[in-house]
């Protein structure tokens, strides 16, 4: 075996598994719109984009890292609220294809405008004072801002559980990813559940994007190649499972992790593998079942 | 008055689609100030050809069609600049059958899953494509591209010609082009057309009818991917440089937003959505960087409210995919 301290390498498992919390985030919210309302948004990358760039900017403005973090993913949730109500709706009933053109239209403009206003260059966000050091685990030292990283995406969610799971809406929308017809049948409004929905999943990219900001940098195109990675989460994990979002992010957030460490010309390429090993053996994903929302 | 005249020539066009391509393109750049322009129309309007036969035709929606003329462009450019093969022809051969291998390996995986999910991995093996791409420095150039790819003489039986002014280039491209768009036609006019269509309007109903729907589809994949490569290698002709960005999503992106603007699932539209496109790009970036701003604010809009495009809302054709 190659001759690593153990330290070095528990590190490199616990970096792998921030990134993969952020996977999570971002899984979570274009699962749960797909579920619901079978649309990919391509413009999630944007949002995850957007909340870095939101938190940077009320950053500058309250002096609070803690205010900008709660409020920068709401703003980006009720920008997807505004997108879903104005643009999306629009195109229900057309073919399923149309809404991911849509939002890969927006996301160009979103990108552009981002850099019309911050400029081309990439911007610094930093952690607030008390998460900037590192703390000592006993078995090796961590960066406090990571921690708290990991940390803060378990509250959510715990959370976002309790929401799907303990609350009347959770089980409309739980119901109405299983079923759509057969919940508009008994009377219920979708139109309103898909847009708190829609709202949700961006705030949740909005929430990645910022939390994200600090360690792997923010820059305007920083949110393509998350649009990209966090689909490839959603196709590990099983389409609209959540389990599976979860499962997936972990996974791939070590797979990147280590590849980085053991064999860096690989890291982009190492998802891919595993995607393609998934499709190959399980279709369907991990957790998802097989027919289901196609 | 006015509109019938238009229904009326837009009808004639659509009715001989070879017949105007070939007139229209082989006066164009006679007309057109920019020659360079013209040859880029023309390649552009062969890529979204390919991905129209895909899209338009049999209506599945590819997000990664730079992987195709990626695979062309770097399979002429690693031919001619790196391999030394003498022969234009090989070049290209080596081109197509890049893009022949990328497209059965690729549509092998991706046709496993229907609707967006296809859409989304099409994508993502693209990026892996792209990435691959970046690492093997040593064969493609990585990130300054891949450089000096000769414009050879075109060899003909008993004479050869030479292909380095842009107007000898431009008439180059339009016979290749040309012999691609009557193999189309041909394509979209034969029984195995008729299927794809078939699945475009509803592939439950063309499967029941009896027809393998997963072999059509991976035949139109793989016909698609090889009319992409052939645009990607000559492109890499023309530039005769492959830049990192021809496997890039903005590749992916621009195929999809000229189809569109064109009109998806007409035959023409491909060459009016890039016409389209090209025309914008060049005169938007002489007034502003954020260029592709109004091209998403564009596209944005011909998606929400003119769906069939441009030339699909002359000719009064459908929009080009309508089944779930």
């Amino acid at each position: 075996m190659l001759d690593i301290p153990l330290s070095v390498l528990a590190a490199q498992v616990f970096t792998g598994l921030v990134l993969g919390m952020i996977f999570v985030l971002l899984a979570i919210g274009l699962s749960l719109i797909f579920g619901l309302m079978t649309v990919v948004n391509f413009a999630h990358g944007s949002f995850y984009m957007l909340g870095a760039y939101f938190g940077f900017f009320l950053l500058g403005f309250t002096k609070s890292f803690w205010a900008a973090l709660f409020l920068a993913p709401l703003m980006v949730g009720c920008l997807g609220l505004l997108i879903e109500r104005f643009l999306i709706r629009r195109l229900y009933g057309r073919s399923p294809d149309d809404p991911l053109l849509l939002t890969f239209g927006l996301s160009l403009i979103l990108i552009e405008t981002v850099r019309l206003v911050w400029g081309k260059i990439g911007l610094t966000l930093s952690p607030p004072p008390l998460l900037a050091k590192a703390v000592n685990l006993g078995f090796m030292v961590f960066p406090t801002y990571r921690l708290f990283v990991l940390g803060a995406t378990i509250v959510v969610l715990i959370g976002l559980w309790l929401f799907l799971e303990r609350t009347n809406v959770g089980l409309i929308i739980r119901a109405g990813s299983r079923d759509a017809l057969m919940v508009r049948a008994l009377g219920i409004d979708l139109g309103r559940i898909w847009l708190l929905v829609f709202g949700i999943g961006s705030a949740l990219a909005g929430l990645a994007g910022i939390l994200a900001g600090p360690m792997r940098g923010v820059y305007a195109e920083m949110g393509v190649n998350v649009v990209i990675e966090s689909f490839v989460v959603v196709v590990v994990g099983g389409m609209g499972s959540l389990v599976g979002a979860i499962v997936a992010g972990v996974l791939l957030g070590q797979v990147v992790g280590l590849t980085t460490f053991f064999a860096p010309k690989l890291t982009e390429i190492s998802i891919f593998v595993v995607m393609a090993v998934v499709l190959l053996v399980r279709p369907s994903g991990l957790f998802g079942e097989t027919g289901l929302m196609e | 008055m006015a509109t019938s005249l238009i229904r009326g020539v837009t009808g004639w066009i659509n009715a001989h689609p070879l017949m105007s391509f070939v007139v229209f393109f082989s006066v164009f750049p006679l007309w057109l100030p920019s020659t360079a322009l013209a040859t880029q129309i023309l390649i552009f309007g062969l890529f979204a050809l390919g991905f129209n036969l895909l899209y338009g035709y049999t209506g599945i929606l590819s997000f990664g069609h730079a992987a195709y003329y990626g695979l062309g462009a770097y399979g002429t450019g690693i031919a001619l600049a790196k391999l030394g093969l003498g022969s234009i022809w090989l070049g290209l051969a080596c081109g197509l059958a890049a893009a022949l291998v990328g497209g059965v390996i690729i549509g092998f995986f991706c046709l496993r899953r229907r609707g967006i999910y296809f859409a989304m991995l099409t994508l993502a093996f693209a990026q892996l494509l792209y990435f691959i791409g970046f690492h093997l420095a040593d064969l493609t150039g990585g990130d300054d591209g891949l450089r000096g790819i000769p414009q050879l003489r075109v060899g003909l039986p008993g004479f050869s010609v030479s292909i380095e002014s842009s107007f000898a280039f431009y008439y180059f491209s339009f016979v290749l082009v040309a012999l691609a768009v009557a193999g189309l036609t041909r394509i979209l006019g034969s029984p195995f057309g008729a299927i794809l269509r078939a699945i475009r309007e509803n592939s439950e109903r063309a499967a029941a009818c009896g027809y393998d729907i997963s072999r059509a589809k991976l035949l139109s994949f793989v016909f698609s991917a090889m009319f992409t490569g052939l645009a990607g290698s000559l492109d890499a002709l023309r530039l005769t440089v492959v830049p990192i960005e021809s496997l890039y999503w903005t590749t992916s992106g621009q195929v999809v937003i000229m189809t569109l603007l064109g009109g998806a699932g007409t035959f023409l539209g491909p060459f009016v959505g890039a016409a389209a496109f090209l025309a914008l790009e060049y005169r938007l970036s002489l007034i502003t960087e954020s260029w592709p701003l109004v091209i998403g604010v564009i596209f944005s809009a011909f998606v929400l409210f003119l769906p069939k495009g441009i030339w699909g809302t002359l000719t009064g054709g459908r929009h080009g995919h309508q089944s779930a």
